[in-house]
């Protein structure tokens, strides 16, 4: 009666094993870690989400029978602490507003990308991206993404992580940084044409010629 | 007739607000004429994905 024997145990046997490699639980620290830092940069406030996110997962052993369970859900507890962490931290931080990085960015990268009538200047014209399936699961491809949000101005990777990974609303995001909407639309709508640029330039198009 | 630079703007709004039926009009009416702002607007998309991706699979890093 094996249906009987694995409804009596409540606990699946391997539930306490994923908590105690080593090896799984340091990679997903160190990868939570990341994640946080680079949304709240502060080392100690992410390190304590972190903490907690990983101490309510330990509370609740018994549901994980599975390493991907066990990191879908510890993730989704650190969110919401981040968006915790990001409405109180809104007081005591002035998110730089300058739109300054690595690259060309603001009005300057709209010069660049569209001529005087505001069409596509032919070099920037998007080109075909045919690598989503394959090319997204590439470790090569997260090194190039990672790259990507690091080389954006603060103010731009900063909205854009609170849309795009907190998931939080737009008027969400505006009464949190004492923002119009307007304002936080031409700055996200900045961040992707940055972030877009970007990921064509240094691996959609290095993939294609290579 | 709205231009590209107008275009990819309301493109990327458009993941954040519903946009109202003239901006739906002309969004339409430039992107079927626009091959680059018709690729556009799959990479605004595919932006969005990737981003679902980056935290919701660590896995796949």
């Amino acid at each position: 009666m094996t249906n009987a024997s694995i409804s009596s145990d409540p606990t699946p046997p391997n539930a306490a094993g994923i908590f105690l490699n080593a090896d799984f639980m340091n990679d997903l620290r160190q990868q939570m870690l990341k994640f946080a830092r680079l949304q709240v940069r502060d080392d100690q406030l992410a390190e304590d989400a972190v903490q907690e996110a990983m101490l309510s997962a330990y509370k609740n052993i018994d549901r994980f029978s599975r390493q991907a369970a066990l990191k879908t859900w510890v993730f989704s507890i650190l969110k919401n602490k981040l968006i915790d962490l990001l409405r109180k931290e809104k007081r005591y931080t002035a998110a730089s507003q300058l739109e300054e990085g690595p690259n060309v960015n603001g009005e300057e990268l709209i010069e660049v990308l569209f001529n005087k009538h505001g069409h596509w200047q032919k070099s920037e014209r998007p080109q075909k991206w045919d690598t989503p399936d394959h090319g997204v699961e590439n470790a090569h491809f997260w090194r190039v993404f990672d790259a990507c949000l690091n080389a954006l101005p603060e103010k731009y990777s900063r909205y854009f992580m609170m849309r795009e990974f907190l998931e939080m609303d737009t008027t969400e995001i505006c009464h949190n940084e004492d923002l119009t909407v307007t304002n936080l639309n031409v700055t996200l709508y900045r961040a992707r044409l940055r972030l877009r640029k970007c990921l064509e330039d240094n691996w959609y198009q290095t993939e294609k010629t290579s | 007739m709205m231009n590209c630079q107008q275009a990819t703007q309301l493109l990327s709004e458009k993941l954040d607000r519903p946009l109202d039926t003239k901006e739906k009009i002309s969004l339409g009416v430039h992107t079927t004429l626009c091959p680059p702002c018709r690729r556009f607007a799959q990479q605004m998309e595919e932006l969005r994905s990737i981003s679902k991706r980056y935290t919701k699979d660590p896995d796949d890093k």
